[in-house]
């Protein structure tokens, strides 16, 4: 998975690059399934894998894009921006080293409980309800601002 | 025996890695993979916490997981919306290297 999300970023060809973007949400959607959250490795296959990779894929198609011609690459933005990431992974490694819980293993489980489903839907229509609600009008804003956004203006 | 601390470093060196693609690449619609590999990597560490905070009922905290199911939603969102807005700008530019947008107004 993890292969996979790196060759997101280096390959030049976009449609290579979201191809691996594919693979690499299959191989979260597995990770998701080894952490008992099925529930939300299925979304995850249906919505990321489905939906957002047709959709990435069909803006590709539609603006013709090949891979990038090699440009003179200033230096100076190359370097900095891997000196700025190589440091945050250094940080994130520092902290999690010695975050104390993170050593523990896999807590047990009641057995029989694989209604996961049930349980997020519970949450979801009542504790949650009024999030849920405000994701469904931002849901409808982005529909209509995409409308309006792609829409050409007649001049 | 896999920990708690594997999953939060894989998920760190997820979100590195797509930190990593949006200061580095300069094309606009794999700055938008980058970015939802990052809120993947954010995904990740969630579920793995919600994983190994069991309640007394002996359930995962389902709490986080609603928060994933959220996340995700905008996410999606986010992407139509970004995606909408770079074909507008090829309609108008011709490009999506973002060394070539420079102007604030078309």
């Amino acid at each position: 998975m993890l292969v996979f999300g790196v060759a997101v970023v280096i390959n030049r060809n976009p449609v290579a690059s979201a191809l691996s973007l594919v693979v690499s949400f299959l191989g979260l959607a597995g990770l998701f399934m080894s952490l008992d959250a099925y529930f939300i490795g299925i979304i995850q296959v249906l919505v990321y894998a489905g939906a957002v990779m047709v959709l990435f894929l069909f803006i590709i198609m539609l603006l013709d894009l090949r891979a990038e011609e090699r440009r003179g690459v200033s230096r100076l933005p190359l370097f900095g921006g891997s000196a700025v990431a190589l440091a945050l992974l250094v940080q994130i490694f520092y902290v999690i080293h010695n975050l104390k819980s993170a050593h523990q293993t896999f807590p047990p489980l009641a057995k029989s409980t694989f209604d996961d489903v049930q349980s997020i839907g519970l949450l979801l229509f009542g504790n949650y309800n009024l999030p849920f609600q405000i994701i469904g009008v931002l849901v409808l804003v982005a529909t209509i601002g995409v409308v309006l956004l792609s829409k050409r203006e007649p001049r | 025996m896999v920990t708690l601390g594997d999953y939060l470093i894989v998920s760190g060196i997820l979100f590195v890695v797509g930190f990593a693609g949006v200061m580095l690449r300069r094309n606009l619609i794999i700055i938008l993979m980058s970015l939802e590999l990052m809120l993947n990597a954010a995904n990740l560490s969630l579920v793995a916490f919600s994983r190994f905070r069991v309640q007394p009922t002996g359930l995962p905290d389902y709490n986080a997981q609603v928060f994933v199911f959220f996340i995700i939603t905008v996410a999606a969102a986010e992407v139509a919306v970004g995606l909408a807005i770079i074909v507008a700008l090829y309609r108008a530019r011709q490009t999506t290297d973002v060394n070539d947008i420079k102007s604030l107004r078309f």
